[in-house]
């Protein structure tokens, strides 16, 4: 018995999100008594490699000749490293590629599924695990019942600890399948830091008045390392992007602090962006439902107080 | 062109959500039912515009009991063709896709579509087991399909950008914001709804992997703490040495 972790590379590298997934398996496999091992493929360098040991895996199964964005042969994979060391829980990051994966990887091997986890399993009565549930508006106790068991972890949740070990490297062969789904084209952005992972966000709504009064947000946001969001209506006119949009129908995210400026809250807003540890609220209206979700609030014209704020930031990194 | 569409009943996004019998059960009183929103206003709405361009059916399923019966013929109002209800209750994502694809394995569906995600249980799963079961390939949070000679061009938001993806034949997507346009039904869609196939076919035994044993609402945040407006300063202060976020 061991616990399998999958590690997906995002263009050669492990993203703090796949560190994550690798801290936390180490740690399951530490509660069951067993080995936590990896799972990755494609050009990956013996230093990426080498940092899923320092995460905790033991053994990093890699196939190396295999690139592909098809979900199916990514869940092949994993099944024939699960089989080859004999994993009976197998976890992965609730990401694009998690998402498509782990559900494919429950059905192939009949394995009980959590997705989105924000803690670690409990094992006594029951395998259970936690998630947020309702977008964010509860959250829920799973048990999984099938003595496999398959989760994927909410980024964020725990913070990913280097804790030096080494990992023996072995190349995984077999048949993966064909290859059903193939990339066209991948479009960057450039200069934006991706918001489902991001640690700060700031984010601005129908308050800011027009697209020509971004300046200020993503100033800030620059300043801080943080990505940039909006409320959806902001989204729905064409001020920001879709992709910023964030909320119950939008992206849900969990960073380490969240500025809301300009928007209400209303409760599918909240629902999206409640996860987050900080919150700080920026709205000229004292009765703004938000400032009832926020650990910080200024009650002000963002017109005056992002600037100021901003200067103040200035001052504090010297 | 034939094309399957997944629909799931959810509490509507105003509901505040509370539970019952010692916080086992969500308290469905006084709560207002709707189809996901991705179900409806992209995987839906995307799959009726396909089939206008191209000729086909829509056929919308659905696993459930009789109680959502009022979501599907929406759907139908909304344009389906048809639809099915699997009549079990609503279990695990397991025991749910496995009814679907017990369903769509012998139709020859050219494309399976549903929402990224449910608004209830946020699990981003029946997608991929329905495809894992009927070996197809499944792509997650598409914001734009296309169909041209046989082979889908399908657009995904990824960290930092966007990709383009093509498959060729059958598959199963999921749909995130950007897909499409929700549409509102008018009176004649809902008149033709009424007389449009509701099919209830007997669900198959399949044993749950997952049950959810308890929920837990969110801590109350402990109050806001108001900052002069003039005084940023002081806020950064909190944000560094109390919140210690920067
Ligand atoms: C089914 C459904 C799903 C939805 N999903 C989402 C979702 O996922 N995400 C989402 O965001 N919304 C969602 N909504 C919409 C939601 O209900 C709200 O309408 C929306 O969040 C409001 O956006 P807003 O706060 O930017 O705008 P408003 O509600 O117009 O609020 C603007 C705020 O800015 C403040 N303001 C004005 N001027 C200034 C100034 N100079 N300085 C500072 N503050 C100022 C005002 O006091 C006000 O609080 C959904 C709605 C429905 C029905």
């Amino acid at each position: 018995m061991s616990v399998l972790v999958f590690s997906n590379p995002n263009e050669g590298s492990f993203a703090k999100s796949a560190l994550e997934a690798c801290t936390y398996g180490a740690k399951v496999a530490k509660a069951l008594g067993t080995d936590c091992h990896a799972v990755t493929y494609g050009q990956v360098s013996d230093a990426e490699i080498a940092k899923l040991g320092a995460h905790g895996a033991t053994v990093v199964h890699k196939a190396g000749s295999l690139e592909t964005p098809d979900s199916g042969q990514l869940s092949k994979l994993i099944a024939t490293a699960a089989a080859a060391c004999n994993a009976d829980v197998i976890l992965c990051s609730h990401d694009l590629t998690g998402k498509a994966v782990a559900p494919r990887l429950s059905a192939r091997l009949k394995a009980g599924l959590v997705t989105g986890a924000n803690a670690l399993p409990t094992t006594d009565g029951g395998f259970k695990v936690n998630k947020p549930v309702f977008s964010g508006k509860a959250f829920a106790t799973e048990v999984i019942t099938s003595a496999k068991k398959v989760i994927s972890l909410m980024p964020n949740s725990i913070p990913p600890e280097n804790t030096g070990g080494t990992a023996q490297v072995q190349e995984l062969a077999g048949d993966f399948g064909a290859k059903k789904v193939t990339v066209k084209e991948t479009k960057k952005r450039t200069g934006t830091i991706s918001l489902p992972d991001a640690e700060k966000v700031v984010s601005a709504g129908r308050g800011l008045k027009g697209p020509e009064n971004w300046g200020m947000i993503e100033e800030l946001a620059s300043l801080l390392g943080a990505a940039t969001a909006c409320s959806r209506p902001v989204a729905d006119i064409g001020w920001r992007p879709h992709h910023e949009h964030v909320g119950q129908t939008g992206v849900a995210i969990r960073p380490n602090l969240y500025f809301a400026i300009g928007i209400s809250g209303a409760i599918q807003h909240l629902a999206g962006v409640n996860g987050s540890k900080v919150i700080v609220v920026i709205n000229t209206d004292p009765e703004a439902p938000f400032f009832k979700a926020a650990d910080y609030g200024v009650v002000g014209d963002a017109f005056q107080v992002v600037p100021k704020l901003t200067e103040a930031l200035k001052a504090f990194k010297g | 062109m034939k094309i399957l569409v997944c629909l799931s009943k959810v509490p509507d996004t105003t509901t505040r959500i509370a539970f019952i019998d010692n916080n086992t059960k969500f308290d469905e009183k006084d709560v207002q039912f709707i189809i996901n929103p991705y179900d409806e206003w992209y995987a839906l709405v995307r799959g009726l515009e396909l089939k206008e361009a191209n000729t086909g059916t829509v056929t919308t399923i659905t696993v459930g009991g009789a109680d959502t019966d009022p979501i599907i013929r929406k759907a139908l109002a909304i344009g389906a063709d048809d639809a099915v209800r699997i009549d079990s209750p609503a279990s695990d994502a397991y025991s749910t896709a496995f009814q679907i694809a017990e369903y769509a394995k012998d139709k020859a569906f050219d494309m399976i579509l549903l929402g990224k995600e449910t608004i209830d249980y946020n699990g981003s799963q029946i997608g991929g087991m329905v495809a894992e079961m009927l070996d197809l390939p499944f792509i997650s949070l598409a914001s734009k399909l296309d169909i041209a000679g046989g082979k889908a061009t399908i657009e995904c938001d990824i960290p930092g950008g966007t990709q383009v993806l093509e498959v060729e034949g059958a598959f199963v997507l999921s749909a995130a914001k950007g897909m499409a346009e929700q549409r509102i039904p008018n009176m004649r869609g809902i008149m033709a709804a009424r007389s449009k196939p509701l099919n209830v076919i007997p669900a198959v035994a399949v044993e749950p992997l997952t049950k959810t044993e308890s929920y837990q609402l969110p801590p109350a945040k402990a109050g806001v703490k108001l900052v002069d407006p003039d005084n940023m300063a002081e806020l950064v202060r909190l944000l560094h040495e109390e919140a210690k976020a920067i």
